[in-house]
């Protein structure tokens, strides 16, 4: 077939656009990288603090990004909700850390006293994620793809407003942790120690996950459902315990990211889900969705990006009040990428089945 | 299979339904709706929303009994009511004892005195058996319904409806018959009461409805088959009679009902402008937008830039310049936010799109720009449109002088000035989008988004130039919000960048699916019922949500194809829910 | 799809006929509160007995023996902003109390209508206001954003409203335009507010470099400029403006950022959550140790000191000066705590109790009471009579307003928050006060 002379003239201005749009976001990136750099307005300690900063943001990404991304691996379903679901952890953690400093338990075992509003949290976050599954999500197999969209956003506002009506609209202050006060000496650089735990607990979750998906009978099953439901089936694996016992998983670990959350920000409230929520669905994208690895790496990326991109790439152009932009600076990175790889980081080229 | 015991069935449901009860309580529904009446000084909306989780369980236990029994057995189905109604009050009545045992409150807020005061008549504990009887009884009433014949069912169901609509919007009702003058003062007062229905209202409106529901019933097959049976001609008569009666209300309804009502029309149409935008972009082509706010933005930016006498307008030029000035604009960021997410697909291009929202909102609130588009402080001082075509079309300076008046120099004020008039704009903006989307469906145009959205690749291959539908499927649909954004800004008359949030997007995107997909009657449901429905409600904005959040879990579940869905919607899920049968 | 649409259509035609029933009518009964006020004075005075003849501009509100009186509260009731609307409804609520709930023999009916803290839901709530032909006059808004998007509609509706929080200096500028004819308020302007702090800064703690954060509301904005312009007139530096997302939660990259230029104060009159996310996270700066904090009023509640944990010891807040308050406050806040059995929730309730009593106090000078007991409000009179306030005794100190709507006595304290349990939040404590009034 022939495409007609307009028809062509128009391919060529749209190229011609998509490559002028590419350069002029790697150009703004370098002037203004360089600009910032010349200045020399921070210290390399406080470039390393952005960095350090950017981890441990970042590590939260990448943890709510992970049941984001297994859940679609699984269902091809973007779980709005699941940003709620890590609300409903650190709701859980707050209540029984704030019992246990009360009682004095946490600053005689601080390890106890960090684990087991972890382990409490992740508790209510499945329960609370296998119950959505359950009533608003199964129900709604092999409906078009917007379908279940739309009741996981339903499902999102329930559980926003629901704690909202249990909780109040106020914030809760998490208590801190004694032991977890002040900073650590890392190769020198003096590093917070919730950073440190935050980073390490979130690294080894992942890395629990990564061992159970790839290495366990319940992974592999994971990931035969994930590619084909129907011949899974056929190999006699129990395609729904395997979608509830993902949604489990995933929301294990929002809740487990709940209290890391917590911990670091300090503050819970009804609404906190939301924007985490959205970042880490942005992260999830940004590594390749359905991809474990690339939720990790799209966390991180993102969480980075966020924290150095304001001072790095805007101030050096003179854009006073970087800052106010830094959720600008995400989604450009994540449209920048997309650009050029147009299925994520880590993502593979999606076949028109998993579209 | 083996059949459980109807009696530990009914126990289950009960629970269930004691849970739904607790939650209520909980979640602060029940006390802050007892403020409202459903029928002054016998039921309280809070004391029906407790009494509604007791009678559905009694209703549910016993529809299950007849199930497990394979029939009705009048005896058996009452002691499952009966049952399931103790159960249902008797956690409420253990939530009653814990919190005067032990200080709920310290964890959810909504556990007050007043709660309990409420759930046991103000006798504190002794009042607790009075409350398992009255569960009982509501168990017993939800039950004999089940076993009602049909015919009885029916009315009595539709009664309830009524009698819930009415308490509900008995305020708006009451304002708009007031302000109709004396007659109609006593009339309103007599049947609405500030905060619910009166008794005799009540009674009005229930009996009413079982009349007429009874005379449908019997009658209604015979007036269905006269119309049918009447001649082409009368039938014609009769549809031109109808559309007159409906452009006749229409017209005179923001004069009757006053600005109030006007205002939520416009609010309306113009997520009907937006809706339809999207269902070119989203519906038809199948291109999930979730940044489609950005269009919006571009569009009450521009008129509000342009026509703004604010510390930011650019120009004073008329509106009616500015309009097309902006439908432009938003056509041209259709096209500029299109372009490079033109290889991107599925879920992919739903999260670009997002990024693109936020990035417009970001962009326009910030400091950076504020020079430009007054950043936190807004463009304010946008003017309303005149109505008259001979109004000079660029007016430079004041004094303003609109339709004759003066601007704002007095009480007096233009035609367009408030909701009254801008309704006007907004449904005859809304009527012709309509008619632009329904022509471009049966377009060629139409037909070749319809084939990307449903294979991508196939499209292709049958001579479908991707890259021109797509743009065009997004610069169509942006010029569509574009205009709502327009309305919008003379509407509110003033633009700040807090307004164009995230949730405006996920909105349109869920009207759409609960209007059903592709389907532009269904973009006017969905509007109406997700849009205009809680604007009415305001009363109740504390749960606006919660309800909201509800209402589109149990839609997709009732109702995945939508309210109103395209013919081609419905073909489809009913094949693709008989494929799935097995699973 | 016929039945479908046959459903439609005989649901219209029956609505039709209620509706065209209705529409019989308003021609020759326009109603007292359309858009066009100016011509609907009409209605009240033909219905009304020979007694009495409604001869005012805007039209009269009647009120016939055993009616209540109808005023309004309008503002944010529901969101995280609700305790600002909530703190406000209660001030009018003991107010009313005060009158005894009533109003020259009828009781005084209080409703409520949600503008959701956004332009949009001002609208559509004064549009609902505007809508009830029974309202005498409203309180209310509770957001600067409300009020510039519902104002045009209240103040062509004939109705006059006076805020008890709103502090955007713009709606009560001499310039401020015709719309806002009905607009009045007994809160003080930012203009002040900014300025106070300054002269705090720079005259009491001595700083000479400081710093500001808004979190892109109008509000935090319009402040900490006020502050930042000031604080240079009077001879100090501003070595950073930076502004942060609403919803941002990690505020160590901006406040690294800001560290970098070693101030030694910083200023961020923002909200509960991004101020608590940032007293929380502001220690663990390098640079920032010892770093002077302030906020202003939007976070002046106990609500911020849950969020902001320990290190909120030591900063300062600004606020309407409550030791500056008549004698009157110490047994409004009495009654406050007995009817909703918690220290008040915000710092605008005593703003809202006086707007309330000039409402009352207006209507006493302009209603007419007629034969047989109907009491007529004309309501340009109202609210000339509103205008007219001068040295009205109120407990937030003596009101006159102005012109251009000021009836606040803008006296600003700043504040130290010396105890970081919220527990002991109780600012109006004589002996024991957290946070302590030290300036001026």
């Amino acid at each position: 077939m022939r495409a007609t002379f307009s028809e062509r003239l128009v391919d060529l201005a749209v190229n011609i656009f998509l490559w002028g749009f590419r350069i002029l976001i790697v150009a703004i990136i370098i002037i203004g990288t360089f600009f910032t750099i010349r200045e020399g307005k921070y210290t390399s300690e406080q470039w390393i603090d952005f960095i350090v900063f950017g981890i441990s943001q970042g590590s939260i990404y990448a943890m709510i990004a992970l049941g984001y991304t297994m859940v679609y691996g699984i269902l091809r379903m973007i779980n709005f909700a699941h940003g709620d679901i890590f609300m409903t952890g650190a709701f859980g953690a707050y209540f029984t850390a704030t019992w246990l400093t009360k009682a004095g338990f946490v600053d005689a075992n601080p390890f106890l006293g960090l684990l087991i509003p972890i382990l409490v949290a992740m508790a209510v976050s499945t329960l609370i994620a296998v119950l959505v599954e359950r009533i608003a999500y199964r129900p709604l197999r092999g409906a078009p793809q917007l379908v279940p969209l739309i009741s996981a956003i339903g499902a999102s506002f329930f559980l926003e407003y629901a704690f909202r009506g249990f909780f109040g609209p106020g914030k809760y202050a998490y208590p801190p942790i004694k032991a977890l006060e002040g900073t650590w000496e890392i190769f020198g650089i003096g590093i917070l120690k919730v950073q440190v735990v935050v980073a390490i607990s979130a690294f080894i979750m992942m890395a629990l996950l990564y061992f159970v998906v790839m290495y366990t009978k319940i992974g592999k099953a994971m990931r035969a459902v994930s590619e084909n439901k129907d011949t899974a089936a056929l190999m006699g694996i129990d395609v729904n315990r395997i979608i509830v016992t993902t949604f489990a998983i995933g929301a294990a670990l929002a809740g487990a990211a709940g209290v890391l959350f917590a911990l670091v920000y300090r503050q819970v409230d009804f609404f906190m889900g939301f924007t985490p929520g959205v970042k880490a669905f942005t992260a999830a994208v940004l590594g390749g969705i359905g991809n474990i690895p690339g939720a990790m790496v799209g966390g991180l990326v993102l969480g980075v990006f966020e924290s150095v991109g304001p001072s790095l790439f805007l101030e050096g152009l003179g854009i006073t009040r970087a800052y106010q932009l830094k959720d600008a600076i995400a989604y450009t990175m994540l449209v920048m990428i997309l650009l050029f790889r147009p299925q994520g980081i880590l993502g593979e080229r999606l076949s028109k089945q998993k579209a | 299979m083996k059949k459980e015991n109807f009696l530990l069935s009914a126990t289950k449901t009960g629970l269930v339904g004691g849970a739904i009860a607790i939650f209520l309580c909980l979640i602060g529904m029940v006390e802050i709706f007892n403020k409202r009446d459903v029928i002054q000084g016998i039921v309280t909306l809070g004391q029906f929303v407790w009494l509604a989780t007791a009678v559905g369980a009694g209703y549910t236990a016993s529809q299950q009994t007849s199930h497990l029994l394979n029939g009705k057995k009048p005896a058996q189905n009452l002691t499952a009511g009966a049952l399931a109604g103790f159960f249902s009050a008797a956690l409420t009545a253990f939530l009653v004892w814990l919190g005067s045992q032990t200080d709920l409150r310290a964890i959810f807020i909504n556990a007050s005195p007043a709660l309990y005061e409420l759930l046991t008549f103000g006798k504190g504990l002794a009042g607790l058996p009075q409350l398992l009887i009255i569960g009982i009884i509501s168990g017993i009433v939800g039950a004999t319904f089940t076993l009602l014949p049909k015919a009885v069912q029916r009315p009595l169901l539709h009664a309830l409806m009524m009698l819930i609509f009415m308490a509900l919007f008995s305020g708006i009702f009451r304002v708009v018959m007031i302000n109709q003058g004396n007659k109609w003062e006593t009339l309103a007062k007599s049947i609405f009461s500030q905060t619910g229905l009166t008794q005799l209202g009540g009674w009005i409106f229930i009996l009413g409805t079982i009349a007429i529901s009874v005379f449908w019933s019997n009658r209604g097959e015979a007036v269905k088959a006269s119309m049918a049976r009447m001649p082409s001609k009368g039938k014609l008569s009769l549809r031109i009679l109808v559309f007159l009666i409906i452009a006749v209300i229409a017209l005179g309804l923001p004069q009757v009902s006053g600005p109030f009502i006007a205002q939520v029309i416009v609010i309306i149409s113009l997520y009907i402008l937006m809706g339809l935008g999207l269902n070119i972009t989203l519906g038809f082509a199948g291109l999930l937008d979730l940044g489609f706010v950005a269009f919006f933005a571009v569009g009450a930016y521009t008129v509000g830039l342009l026509t703004s006498y604010g510390p930011f307008g650019l120009q004073h030029i008329s509106f009616w310049v500015a309009v097309p000035i902006a439908v432009l604009v938003s056509m041209a960021f259709g096209a500029f936010l299109g372009l490079p997410v033109l290889g991107v697909r599925g879920d992919y291009l739903a999260i670009a799109t997002l990024g693109f929202g936020e990035i417009i909102r970001l962009l326009a609130g910030s400091d950076f720009l504020a020079g430009y588009f007054g950043g936190p402080q807004g463009v304010i001082g946008i003017q309303k449109p005149c109505l008259g075509v001979l109004e000079p079309f660029i007016k430079l300076d004041t004094p303003r002088i609109c339709d004759g008046i003066e601007i704002g120099q007095g009480a007096a004020d233009h035609f367009l000035a408030g909701p009254g008039g801008i309704y006007y704009l907004a449904i005859i903006s809304a009527l012709l989008i309509a008619f632009v989307a329904w022509r471009l469906r049966e377009s060629r145009l139409g037909r070749a988004w319809m084939a990307i959205r449903e294979d991508e690749d196939v499209a292709e291959a049958l001579g479908v130039n991707l890259i021109q539908t797509k743009l065009l499927a997004y610069i169509l649909g942006a010029a569509f919000a574009g205009l709502g954004g327009a309305i919008f800004s003379v509407l509110i008359g003033s633009i700040f960048a807090s307004s164009m949030q995230l949730l405006v997007s996920i909105n349109v995107v869920a009207l759409l699916v609960v209007g059903g997909m592709g389907s532009i009657p269904g973009v006017i449901v969905g509007a109406i019922a997700l849009i205009g429905l809680p604007e009415l409600l305001r009363e109740v904005s504390e749960f606006r949500y919660l309800i909201y959040g509800t209402v589109l879990i149990v839609m997709m579940l009732a109702k995945p194809e939508g309210l109103w869905p395209s013919q081609a919607t419905k073909r489809e899920l009913h094949h693709e829910t008989s494929a799935q049968g097995g699973d | 799809m016929n039945k479908r649409l046959f459903a439609l259509l005989s649901l219209l035609v029956i609505a039709s006929m209620a509706l065209a029933a209705c529409g019989g009518t308003p021609a020759t009964e326009e109603p007292a509160a359309t858009d066009a006020p100016a011509a609907t004075d009409a209605p009240a005075a033909t219905d009304a007995p020979a007694a009495y003849e409604c001869t005012d501009a805007l039209g009269c509100v009647k009120i016939a023996a055993g009616e209540p009186v109808h005023i309004a509260y309008w503002g944010v009731l529901s969101g995280a902003d609700g305790s600002l609307g909530e703190d406000s409804k209660r001030g009018v609520e003991i107010a009313i109390d005060d009158m005894g709930g009533k109003f020259m023999d009828h009781d005084i009916l209080l409703t409520t209508e949600d503008a959701l803290c956004t332009p949009e839901g001002g609208a559509t709530a004064a549009a609902k206001l505007a809508t009830d032909s029974s309202l005498v006059a409203l309180i209310g808004s509770s957001c600067s954003d409300e009020t510039v998007g519902g104002i045009a509609a209240i103040s062509n509706a004939g109705l006059t409203t006076i805020s008890p929080s709103n502090t955007r200096p713009a709606l009560t500028a001499p310039d401020r335009g015709p719309d806002y004819a009905g607009y009045l308020r007994t809160a003080h302007s930012d203009a002040f507010q900014g300025k106070a702090v300054a002269e705090f800064a720079y005259n009491v703690l001595g700083v000479r470099k400081a710093a500001t954060i808004h979190d892109g509301s109008a509000y935090a904005q319009a402040l900490q400029q006020v502050f930042a312009d000031e604080f240079a007139a009077l001879g100090g530096e501003i070595v950073a403006q930076e502004a942060v997302a609403k919803d941002a939660t990690d505020m160590r990259p901006v406040l690294t950022s800001i560290a970098a230029k070693s101030p030694e104060f910083i200023y961020y009159p923002v909200f509960v959550a991004a101020g608590g996310y940032i007293t929380a996270q502001i220690r663990e700066i390098a640079g920032l140790e010892n770093v002077k904090m302030a906020g202003s009023d939007g976070i002046f509640t106990p609500d911020f000191v849950t969020a902001a944990g320990p290190n909120v010891q030591g900063m300062y807040l600004s606020s309407p000066d409550f030791s500056a308050f008549a004698s009157g406050y110490a047994s409004f806040v009495e009654k406050h705590n007995a009817k909703y059995g918690e220290a008040p929730l915000s710092i605008f309730h005593a703003h809202a109790y006086d707007a309330a009593n000039i409402i009352f106090a207006a209507l006493a000078k302009v209603a007419v009471v007629d034969a047989d007991g109907t009491m007529y409000v004309p309501r340009q009179a109202l609210r000339d009579a509103i205008y007219a306030t001068t040295d009205f005794q109120g407990i937030t100190g003596v009101l006159s307003c102005s012109a251009s709507g000021d009836c606040g006595a803008p006296v600003i304290a700043v504040y130290e928050v010396v105890n970081s349990d919220p527990a002991s939040w109780n600012p109006q404590d004589a002996t024991n006060p957290n946070p302590k009034k030290i300036y001026p």
